[in-house]
């Protein structure tokens, strides 16, 4: 446990007032001189060849400055296991695949032209289902590999597969078993801020792009190996990032319109700016992928887990995006959340004509938890055992190691689990009939960042200025998280200053230092780790300066108090003590003595001890760094096993519901959370966090719906694609935060961006099945599921 | 077919030459560089682009140009007072963790205030439907719906007081 004076408070984010004034910067509110519109044109098919791309009518259109095409632009290969193009030639995959764009004047020219490109097309037949993609004779969406040698099957070359004990005699000594099929849809990650970027090169022909992203160093190396492409081999770039209007995974790739606005910047000479309408953010952006699983749990008979075979299909669309990596973490919950000896978990992930995906806010865990929570309810009810008792009996502990090798340090699920009954009256409410019912979910997931890619690390700097305030430069990205209050906060609370000295700058390569990305819950945990480690620096440095000036400066003001009051008695100083830089301490902007922190003649403003710095001979500034790279692994890539996060998060939510049986409505009444956050940085922005994300799991339980025909969307735009809004949610919303203080998080704080959403849908569903005894198993939970569900269970009880 | 129109933008009187089926939002963004105003969506659909005309909230994504010759259009930068001082309602949104990324933040700050201008102490009910028209991805509302009741009490006793 730390003692702080600011961790752990409630304040207003540092962010919050421009944004409230309407004076932050978006991307769309951008411009750039001479700035051009640039507008894309998408397929017309799911499938197909393409023969011919007639762009003469759009080049002669006045206002047009550019238009190209993959016909007259270098090949540039993107995503993760760079399967897909900037721009497409010889075949379209998918209705999204970009054929064409152009650069004008202004957004109604750039249209005008676009829809003046004539593109000629012979029709393939499509493969929309990942099961049939699977079938024998199906449609390749691919012939060849990224490396050009045939394909003979639509399998994504990413496969999972995580086993540990013995699951066939796990399974025939097993007292109970429980077996279930679940679904989730595609999920449009819905940013209030649509995407968009401006490219533009310099006279050397360096590229500058701002842009929504999430990853602003790792999209650095992605467009410099564009410019590679373009012939501009050794040209570097540098990505800004504009204020986000939200992201929640969409950002964690480069995409298609980033590189076409490149390419048209090039083409041009003029800065490029491309952002999607809504219509194209729906159709043109990478959802949260589709799954389909089959699970089967035992447990013996007092109700301890005995085994869980977890088979999971995942639909990956016509490109391969990080989407195909989130099987990594949804084996984090199917091994580890809740103790079970053995495991069995496979992910296969297979192409289809369908849009691509991506992962989006809990990066497969949402999936993997609606699965798992919903079944263990399943096999408690199969074990004649209270759901609530048997997450209990199951509930993991501190200092365990699960069978994945995650080694779990902190642990505060059986809290968040009593919490949520205690919250919900669940003794008294459950299985009460009447069409109302509770039902709880638990989940499991990296708290202390997680090892995706082989660096894990982020930089901090910090510049002290002049003024005794605090530059403190992440490569982090602000997305609407609070990012930049909690490192503001952290870096206050690490130096020894009050939080408005500090601000906290982010989003520009040039000038902040290397991180990996802003993913994995992990922004505050890691940079608050970096930042607490570059404070440490600075004021060894401080009281090194401190140790200097004190005793000069002491003098001197005691001989000038002499001087006014020749009564004045000189103090008794030990001035030895004042040369040690180990004698000092620094809290609330002001350098004192440990020994004597109330002493006045021995405070001095830190800005004082700054400046004499700057102005000594031979002088010196304070910037100090550190590169924090958790102590965490990489998973095994054969074996699935690895300790992935430095330390993970637990957490249960809980729904009371009603079910009304006339028209199949879930009504809720009363939404609890309890989340193992290790510590409270920020308490405004935490809630707001967990507030947030269990809105949007909301969502995914009752309304949400990405809805295709043969791989095109059917309801771009949020009248037909329903995202809860204010009026929907008329009940309480009950948030607890537990604190277990995990030693490895700065001041005890573990990542919490994620989490809010993991476990709302299984919780909603298990109240649904409490208040009328219908389970239902493909999200998200519609009236007419219900009513079809309550229908059959009438016809066959 | 350009086309001059007069109105009052944030109190003080304008003319603009625009083409006739322009819709508000994009003369605001455009001719008048008021950002403040956000399309979220371009379609009626999320309350980002709100604006108040003659006091009255409307989706300015959907406003023909042409609708607000003669009228008073209050846009988010213009409740900013001297030095800038925030709004009440703008202040309890900083004060109250009813902002995350800021995106739908302008938008429903002044649907917020279109709200209480017409009911001083709305209820939470009152409060949600008053915001019903925005969507926000980020905050789940709770914060809002709290900011919005605080300035709510807020400015009431700021009115008793100066009454
Ligand atoms: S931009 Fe006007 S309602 Fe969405
Ligand atoms: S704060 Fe992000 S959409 Fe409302």
């Amino acid at each position: 446990m730390y003692d702080t004076r600011f961790v752990g408070g409630s304040v207003p984010r540092p962010d919050a007032p421009d944004k409230a004034a309407g004076k932050a910067l978006y991307i769309h509110d951008l411009i750039r001189p001479g700035m051009l519109y640039g507008k894309i044109k998408f397929s017309d098919h799911a499938h197909a060849r393409i023969i011919h791309i007639d762009t003469s009518r759009a080049e002669r259109l006045a206002g047009v400055r550019a238009v190209v095409t993959g016909y007259n632009t270098p090949e540039i290969r993107i995503g993760f296991i760079k399967d897909n193009f900037a721009l497409k030639k010889g075949k379209v995959r998918q209705y999204r695949d970009e054929v064409a764009a152009v650069a004008a004047v202004d957004p109604d020219v750039a249209q005008e032209a676009v829809d003046l490109i004539r593109v000629e097309y012979e029709e393939l037949p499509g493969v929309f289902d990942p099961e049939e993609a699977m079938a024998e004779g199906a449609p390749l969406v691919h012939e060849t590999d990224p490396r050009g040698r045939p394909k003979v099957d639509n399998m994504v070359p990413v496969p999972w597969k995580f086993e540990a004990g013995d699951l066939e005699s796990a399974k025939r000594s097993a007292a109970f078993i429980a077996e279930g099929r679940y679904e989730t849809p595609l999920i449009q990650q819905s940013c209030m801020g649509t995407a968009g970027c401006i490219a533009e090169f310099d006279l050397q022909n360096n590229l500058i792009i701002h842009t929504k992203t999430q990853i602003p160093f790792l999209a650095q190396n992605d467009f410099n190996q564009a410019l590679a492409a373009m012939g501009l081999r050794g040209k570097r770039t540098r990505v800004i990032v504009p204020t986000l209007g939200g992201s929640f995974g969409t950002g964690l790739d480069t995409h298609g319109y980033e590189y076409i606005a490149i390419l048209l910047a090039y083409k041009s000479g003029r800065p490029v700016k491309i952002v999607l309408t809504r219509e194209e953010e729906f159709t043109a952006l990478s959802p949260r992928q589709p799954t389909r699983t089959h699970i089967i749990q035992g447990c013996d008979a007092a109700g301890r887990l005995a085994f869980r075979e977890v088979r999971m299909l995942l639909d990956n669309g016509a490109y391969t995006s990080w989407g195909a990596t989130t099987p990594s973490v949804m084996m984090l919950p199917i091994s580890s959340l809740y103790r079970v000896p053995n495991v069995f978990y496979e992910a296969k992930i297979v192409y289809t004509n369908n849009t691509y995906c991506q992962a989006m806010r809990g990066y497969g865990n949402p999936q993997a938890a609606w699965a798992l929570e919903c079944n263990i309810d399943q096999l408690a009810e199969t074990a004649g055992i209270d759901p609530y008792e048997f997450r209990q009996r199951n509930a993991n502990v501190p200092d365990e190691i699960t069978p994945m090798g995650l080694q779990i340090t902190t642990c505060g699920l059986d809290r968040c689990l009593d919490t949520v009954a205690e919250k919900l009256d669940w003794k008294r409410k459950r299985g009460k009939g009447g069409a109302r019912g509770v039902g709880m979910a638990s989940l499991f997931h990296v708290g202390g960042s997680g090892r995706v890619y082989r660096s894990d690390g982020t930089g901090v700097i910090m510049k002290l200025d002049d003024f005794g305030c605090v530059s403190v430069l992440a490569g982090g990205v602000e997305m609407g998280q609070g990012f930049i209050s909690a490192l503001s906060l952290t870096a206050a609370e690490a130096l020894g200053v009050t939080p408005d000295r500090v601000s906290v700058l982010t989003g520009d390569t040039a000038t902040c230092p290397w991180d990996v990305g802003t993913h994995a819950s992990r922004g505050a945990f890691t940079a608050g780790n970096a930042a607490i480690m570059a404070a440490r620096k600075a004021r060894e440095q401080i009281f090194q300066l401190a140790s200097e000036h004190f005793m000069p400066r002491v003098h001197a003001n005691l001989k000038r108090r002499r001087k006014r009051d020749p009564d004045f008695e000189l103090p008794d100083f030990n001035y030895e003590r004042l040369c040690d830089p180990s004698e000092f301490e620094l809290r609330e902007n002001v350098v004192f003595l440990k020994e004597e922190p109330e002493n006045p003649m021995l405070r001095v403003p830190l800005e004082e001890i700054l400046r004499a710095a700057h102005y000594k001979e031979q002088g010196t500034m304070i910037v100090t760094e550190a590169f924090y790279d958790p102590c965490n692994q990489m998973l095994d890539a054969r074996t699935c096993r690895g300790n992935m996060s430095a330390t993970y998060i637990f957490g249960t939510q809980g729904a009371e519901v009603e079910v009304d049986t006339e028209t199949g409505r879930v009504r809720i009444l009363k939404f609890v959370a309890a989340h193992d956050v290790g510590r409270v940085i920020n308490q405004q922005t935490i809630k707001g966090q967990i507030y947030g994300g269990v809105v949007q799991g909301l969502g995914y339980a009752l309304c949400e719906e990405y809805k295709s025909r043969e791989g095109r969307n059917l309801n771009p735009n949020f009248l037909d694609y329903k995202i809860l809004s204010a009026p929907d949610l008329d009940f309480p919303i009950e948030i607890e935060c537990i604190e277990t203080h995990d030693l490895e998080g700065p001041f005890g704080a573990k990542g919490v961006g994620e989490p809010g959403l993991v476990a709302t849908a299984p919780a909603v569903a298990n109240a649904v099945y409490d208040a009328v005894g219908v389970r239902i198993t493909d999200l998200p939970i519609t009236p007419e599921k219900v009513l079809a569900a309550l229908k059959r269970k009438k016809e066959r009880p | 077919m350009k086309k001059t129109i007069r109105f009052v933008l944030n109190g003080y009187e304008v003319t603009a030459e625009v083409a006739a089926h322009k819709m508000l939002l994009e003369v605001l963004r455009e001719g008048f560089q008021l950002t403040g105003a956000k399309e979220g969506c371009g379609q009626g659909e999320c309350g980002a682009c709100t604006v108040l005309v003659d006091g009255l909230s409307v989706n300015s994504c959907l406003y023909p140009i042409l609708e607000v010759e003669g009228r008073s259009v209050t846009t988010v930068e213009g409740l900013l007072g001297e030095g800038n001082r925030l709004h009440p309602i703008q202040e309890a949104m900083v004060e109250n963790g009813g902002i995350q990324c800021g995106f739908c933040t302008p938008g429903i700050v002044m649907s917020a205030k279109a709200l209480l201008d017409e009911i001083p102490l709305p209820d939470e009910a009152r409060i949600r439907r008053g915001i019903g028209g925005h969507l926000c991805r980020c905050t789940g509302y709770v914060q809002i719906v709290e900011s919005i009741r605080r300035a709510a009490e807020k400015m009431a006793a700021q009115g008793e007081r100066d009454s």
